[in-house]
């Protein structure tokens, strides 16, 4: 006998969030490619984008300077901004589901700090050299934001386990550790100290089709293996015993998840510098406005985290140009009025 | 199904059960009573694998529990537990739904046999027109509905409930207690529930287990285990048993003898002892 149709609605996961949010992507993408000193009409950006791609001759008769201003300039900074959002909004996500914790960020067991400590010792130590095509700079951030992850990680230890709350004040403890030895490095080293906070600030200005592999790499594997844990994610959102009980290998999924969110995060932030609040306010914008199923709000807040990262990096490149103010400080100050607002009108629980 | 043997369990240097043993069969509804920190919860939690017993073992089917990973374990069992934290904003259905997680791989979605047993488990408990609410917005007999049905779509042979009636006025406290037998005796589930109440767990389970200071006290009958001597130096109070005028069971109520804890007269009655029956 075959099973009635059950008399509720299920779940919809419907696709148009995703479409929507894609649409929403694109058009930054193509924004991002446009907007700038030398103004490039949009029609010519996707001429331009789709000739290069398919090899068609679509971009015959437009100028020679729009030609590389678009391609080698505008957009592999647009897609590396990209990237950063996408992963940052990933690794935030991540980081609220395991840590049950609304103001969990990416930047929450020592990332940002234990990076612009490893920054700033590169920079006061003032070394020259590439190694891979990565500039001491990089390579110091990444391993720095590893290390304060990693000793984190080893100190909340408990036997077998991993309790969330002990990590959590593990990592603020490492961090605001790392944080002080930055400060000291900033103010004792006289101009150099400008460059370093420049630096953590964040930003894009020396973006190349080359510097996405540094990052690549670190988000497609994180961004399959969170992916993949949608549902398990949600079965965690109870409590870890009932998540045991429901038989999720709760230690498992954390050691993964956290591992893979902390390597896009150390990534992204050894490319672009720590850029706040688009890993702690993106993955709430969607919750917000589509609910908490992870099976959704994960794709949604990569998705959306990068295309929010583009547009704030355009106002950030052109309002001071030639010079560049942090994108930190714009994706602070423009996102922040929206998301008080909407969070305002949407008085129901969501977390 | 069931079976527990010279189970010893400790939190550091404090022991919470010492050598207890137990089994259970499919078909079996067994009530765990005894006074607060007596082990009750400790119990669950071993036969869930939580934490891993110092001394002996638990076994299901046969197979020891800390041989079974976490996703085997909970196809065999399933938890009511007491009180958890529920995420507001998830509806009923969702968090039923979260009860098939054990039978679902990494990818794949619920299919039409998660459907059907998500669906069973919410007419089962009558809950079927909760599943669009949000969780928040339920009452306390409802989220306890809700749970049962989570329990219920686990599809697990052995079910355990902690304190199912906690919380519930007399009302809602039957049905999920008639809920619990009627899932034991038609679809032949063995539960295991640890209820507060010594009168409720009389009149449901067939056979209870006392625990007391981490000790299996005593086990069988709700006559043989009720009796005034033995609650009296379990619960270091005097009581009152009586036999229920429709079933027989045992009901327990303080003995109100005259006397309260520093010896002052508060309440006389004539004509009965406490143990009298």
């Amino acid at each position: 006998m075959a099973t009635p149709p059950l008399a509720v609605a299920l779940p919809h996961r419907s696709v148009w969030p995703l479409g929507l949010a894609v649409a929403v992507l694109v058009a930054a993408v193509l924004v991002g490619a446009a907007v700038g000193p030398a103004g490039v009409p949009l029609d010519a950006v996707v001429r331009i984008i789709l000739s290069r791609l398919t090899g068609a001759d679509l971009a015959g008769g437009l100028p020679r300077q729009w030609q590389d201003i678009v391609w080698e300039i505008r957009l592999p900074r647009v897609i590396l901004a990209g990237l950063v959002g996408a992963s940052l909004a990933l690794a935030g996500a991540t980081y609220q589901a395991i840590f049950r914790n609304p103001l969990a960020d990416p930047y929450l067991i020592g990332v940002a700090a234990g990076a612009g400590f490893g920054a700033a010792i590169a920079v006061v130590a003032g070394w020259d050299f590439t190694f891979y095509q990565m500039s001491p700079l990089t390579i110091m951030t990444f391993a720095g934001a590893l290390a304060a992850a990693g000793i984190s990680y080893l100190l909340a230890r408990v036997g077998r386990t991993v309790p969330v709350t002990t990590l959590l004040l593990a990592g603020v403890a490492i961090g605001s550790l790392a944080s002080s030895a930055t400060s000291y490095l900033i103010i004792s080293s006289g101009n150099k100290g400008l460059e370093i906070y420049s630096w953590i600030l964040g930003g894009f200005n020396d973006s190349s089709w080359q510097r996405l592999w540094l990052l690549a790499p670190y988000l497609l594997p994180a961004a399959v293996l969170v992916l993949a844990h949608g549902r398990v994610l949600n079965v965690m959102q109870l409590d870890e015993e009932q998540a045991r009980q429901l038989g999720v290998n709760v230690e498992r999924v954390k050691l993964l998840l956290i591992g893979v969110a902390t390597l896009a995060t150390a990534a992204a932030v050894s490319v672009a510098g720590v850029i706040g609040f688009v890993g702690l306010i993106v993955p709430h914008f969607v919750r917000l406005l589509w609910g908490p199923d992870h099976r959704q709000l994960l794709p949604l807040s990569m998705v959306l985290g990068a295309a929010f990262l583009i547009l704030a990096d355009v106002p950030a490149r052109t309002i001071a140009a030639p010079s560049e103010i942090p994108v930190g400080i714009i994706t602070a100050l423009c996102g922040t009025p929206f998301f008080l607002l909407l969070l305002r009108l949407r008085q129901r629980s969501v977390f | 199904m069931l079976e527990i043997r010279d189970l010893t369990l400790s939190y550091g240097e404090r022991v919470a059960l010492r050598d207890v043993s137990l089994a259970l069969a499919g078909g079996e509804l067994l009530g765990v009573v005894g006074p607060n920190a007596s082990g009750k919860t400790s119990l669950l939690r071993a036969i869930t694998g939580v934490i891993s017993p110092r001394r002996g073992e638990v076994r299901l089917d046969g197979s020891p529990v800390h041989r079974l990973s976490q996703r085997e374990l909970a196809r065999r069992v399933a938890v009511v537990p007491q009180n958890p934290s529920l995420p507001e904003a998830f509806t009923a259905l969702e968090v039923v739904l979260m009860g098939r997680t054990p039978h679902l791989g990494l990818l794949q979605s619920e299919g039409r046999a998660d459907w059907a047993a998500v669906r069973r488990a919410l007419e089962e408990t009558d809950a079927l027109h909760l599943a669009d609410r949000r969780i928040g917005e339920l009452s306390g007999g409802e989220r306890q509905r809700v749970l049962v049905a989570r329990a219920l779509a686990q599809e697990a042979p052995l079910l355990l409930l902690d304190e199912p009636t906690a919380h519930l006025d007399v009302g809602h406290q039957a049905e999920v207690l008639e809920l619990v037998q009627r899932l034991c005796y038609r679809e032949g589930k063995a539960v295991l529930a640890v209820v507060h109440d010594l009168t409720l767990a009389a009149q449901y389970c067939d056979r209870l287990a006392m625990l007391s200071e981490g000790r299996l006290v005593a086990c069988g009958s709700p006559h043989e285990v009720l009796s005034p001597e033995l609650l009296a130096s379990v619960y270091r109070t005097r009581v009152w048993v009586f036999a229920h005028p429709l079933s027989g069971r045992p009901v327990v109520t303080p003995a109100m003898d005259g006397t309260d804890q520093r010896g002052q007269a508060t309440y006389r009655q004539s004509g009965f002892t406490s143990e009298s029956r």
